[in-house]
């Protein structure tokens, strides 16, 4: 286990020391202590590492990552886990806005709740909230899953494209072209799939999510369709 | 009764042939009136200005032999790896997609034989473009298609996108119509939809969230790439200033006579400040802050000849950067299509229907059969010719006023 101080050794040390893990490497398990709320801790790391932050982070905590496993015991401030391409992050609080903003790959599990915009403009990602998500989560979401155990907020997935929504909560209102859909057999291997994944097998059951996406009536423009936007 | 003069039938100068045309369009349609390029009214621009050459209280520099530099550093604030280029003229962002994959090479053959920069656009990295130019300048824009960590490592400077002068306020478009497979794939969107990019960063909001971000990226980076924050021409005065303030390397400034590849025209020819007006507020942002020359600022929006830049500098610019000229230069627009220009309704140098993906030029295309017209190799050679040429023509001001590097030029050597 490496552990680094980043209240004493700083930012740029710990996430050079991460930049040079390039493919495989024995140091596989690192543990971060003294966050104290820093930005852009572990962004951009590319290696099939752990990487375990002992407390809560600042924006952009683990921006960009690729193989990497993180796991922050605290909360994550705004942009946590942005354009993922792969690996996973684990945030045991809650996460502010814009956690997993235009993910591309990789699972993004948050075990408290998220706040707005979570899973904006996602092109890819997994995310599994365990708690409730704030306005205008998943707008404009390209692609990927967003699963959500407990409540949405206003505008859920406006002008999304093709990612695909689970709610088992409420949702306040659903934005332009953002409709509910049937839940099929697929969906719900899927999401049985993405439970277990996001440690929430034991949680709740796929059977009571609901599915919202894309109603597909704005992907060209119609007139008659302007004020839908 | 015949033979008394009448008066000539008379255009109103409000509702002129072109309004009421427009209207009757509007009346039929339904649909605001969606074009490429930049705003086509007249403005204030570089013509209004004039150079002072040398006289009793100036000495001029031997036009052909005394030298005159020309090169430009960008990005010393804090990058690692500044750039460097021979020329001041840079290669505005345009995308793969508004352009065709063959254009996106040609503009960086010709670039790269210059001694510039090409920047990519709403679309992603090309290989066509990495492998052709040799300083390249990857946009970071609010749609984020394509972003990733690898085409940041691998570029040479990010330039984070704020707004463009055809458009401060606005995201991109691409219509259906080039949304090919392969467009498709770079942008993650089903094929064939009108693809509206959103015209606000998804993960940041201000300057202050803009300074964490660029040290987010940078730290992605290793601080080793420049980073470039580009504004359209809107409060340039707060813009350049907060963009400092937020940690930029290098400011770019693009006024209302840049270029789109698609939005509606209303937003083009009322939206922004043109280049001309912008400039000033900008230069003074940089001296009141004491970062001028230290953030470089690049300006574009109609540059089309050495004057222009030269101009440019003297108001206080690093380097220009140019678009429209350099596709014209590629061959858009060119009258040896008229007939074809004719077919669609239009004629040559009027063309800018780049949105439907019908350019008989082949440059704003994904059209296979019409992109196969062009040949990069040619139109690289083209805009190699026509940045050598606005060089020189630099460089032929700079000298009658005295200079000997374009920097040299000031507001002192300007008519105004």
């Amino acid at each position: 286990m490496q552990t680094f101080d980043l209240g004493k050794e700083g930012l740029r040390a710990l996430n050079s020391s991460l930049h040079a893990l390039k493919g495989q490497t024995n140091m596989t398990a690192w543990e971060v202590i003294n966050p104290k709320g820093a930005h852009a801790i572990a962004a951009g790391v590319d290696a099939p590492v752990d990487i375990t932050v002992r407390g809560s982070t600042g924006y952009y905590c683990a921006g960009m990552n690729k193989q990497a496993t993180i796991r922050i015991k605290g909360s994550a401030g705004p942009g946590v886990a942005e354009n993922m391409m792969s690996g996973t992050v684990i945030i045991d609080g809650n996460a502010s806005q814009y956690a997993g903003a235009t993910g591309r790959g990789g699972l993004l599990v948050i075990k408290g709740n998220a706040s707005s915009r979570c899973g904006v403009s996602m092109k890819g990602i997994d995310i599994v909230v365990h708690g409730s998500i704030g306005h205008m989560s998943a707008f404009m979401a390209q692609s990927g899953n967003l699963v959500v155990l407990g409540d949405a907020g206003d505008a859920l997935g406006d002008s999304l494209y093709e990612a695909r929504l689970f709610v088992r909560g409420s949702v306040k209102s659903l934005g332009a072209d953002c409709i509910q859909k049937e839940m099929r057999p697929e969906h719900l291997a899927l999401l049985a799939d993405l439970l277990k994944r996001g440690e929430a097998a034991d949680k709740a059951r796929p059977e009571e999510f609901k599915r919202y996406g894309s109603a597909r009536k704005l992907y060209n423009f119609n007139i008659d369709n302007a004020s839908s936007y | 009764m015949t033979d008394l003069p009448r008066t000539p039938p008379r255009f109103s100068a409000t509702f002129t042939p072109a309004v009421n045309a427009e209207i009757r369009r509007a009346a039929a349609s339904g649909i605001y009136d969606i074009r490429g390029g930049g705003t086509k009214r007249h403005l204030p621009h570089f013509d209004d200005l004039l150079f002072l050459g040398a006289s009793i209280s100036r000495y001029p520099l031997e036009g052909y032999r005394e030298k005159c530099a020309t090169d430009v550093w960008l990005g010393t604030r804090f990058a690692k790896k500044p750039i460097h280029l021979d020329i001041p003229i840079t290669i505005a962002g345009m995308s793969f997609g508004a352009l065709s994959g063959p254009a996106k090479e040609a503009l960086g053959r010709g670039a790269t034989e210059a001694g510039t920069s090409t920047t990519t656009g709403d679309g992603g990295m090309t290989e066509e473009e990495r492998g052709h130019s040799r300083t390249l300048v990857y946009q970071y824009l609010p749609s984020r298609y394509g972003m990733n960590p690898d085409d940041l490592r691998r570029c040479d400077a990010i330039e984070v996108v704020v707004g463009q002068g055809a458009k401060p306020g606005g995201g991109g478009m691409l219509l259906g119509q080039k949304i090919s497979d392969r467009v498709a794939m770079m942008r993650n969107l089903p094929k064939g939809i009108d693809q509206r990019s959103a015209c606000r960063h998804p993960d940041w909001t201000g300057p202050d969230d803009l300074e964490i971000k660029i040290m987010e990226l940078r730290e992605i980076t290793d601080w080793e790439k420049p980073i470039y924050v580009k504004i359209g021409g809107a409060r340039p005065y707060y813009d350049t200033a907060l963009a400092v303030k937020a940690g930029a390397d290098v400011v770019v400034l693009d006024g209302m006579q840049g270029g789109t590849a698609a939005t509606q025209d209303v937003f083009i020819e009322h939206v922004g400040m043109p280049i001309l007006a912008c400039i000033p507020q900008a230069v003074k942002a940089l001296q009141d802050l004491g970062m001028h020359r230290k953030v470089q600022l690049i300006v574009s929006g109609g540059i089309r000849s050495g004057a222009d830049v030269a101009k440019a500098m003297a108001l206080g610019a690093d380097a220009v950067a140019i678009g429209t000229a350099a596709l014209i230069a590629l061959g858009d627009n060119d009258p040896v299509w008229e007939e074809e220009y004719q077919k669609l309704g239009t004629t040559a140098d009027a063309y800018d229907d780049w949105h439907e993906g019908r350019d008989p030029a082949g440059i704003t295309t994904q059209d296979p059969e019409l992109y196969k017209r062009f040949d990069p190799v040619l139109g690289g050679r083209r805009l190699k010719n026509y940045l050598k040429v606005m060089t020189l023509e630099a460089q032929t001001i700079a000298r009658a006023c005295g200079k000997n590097h374009l920097h040299n030029l000031d507001p002192r050597t300007l008519c105004r």
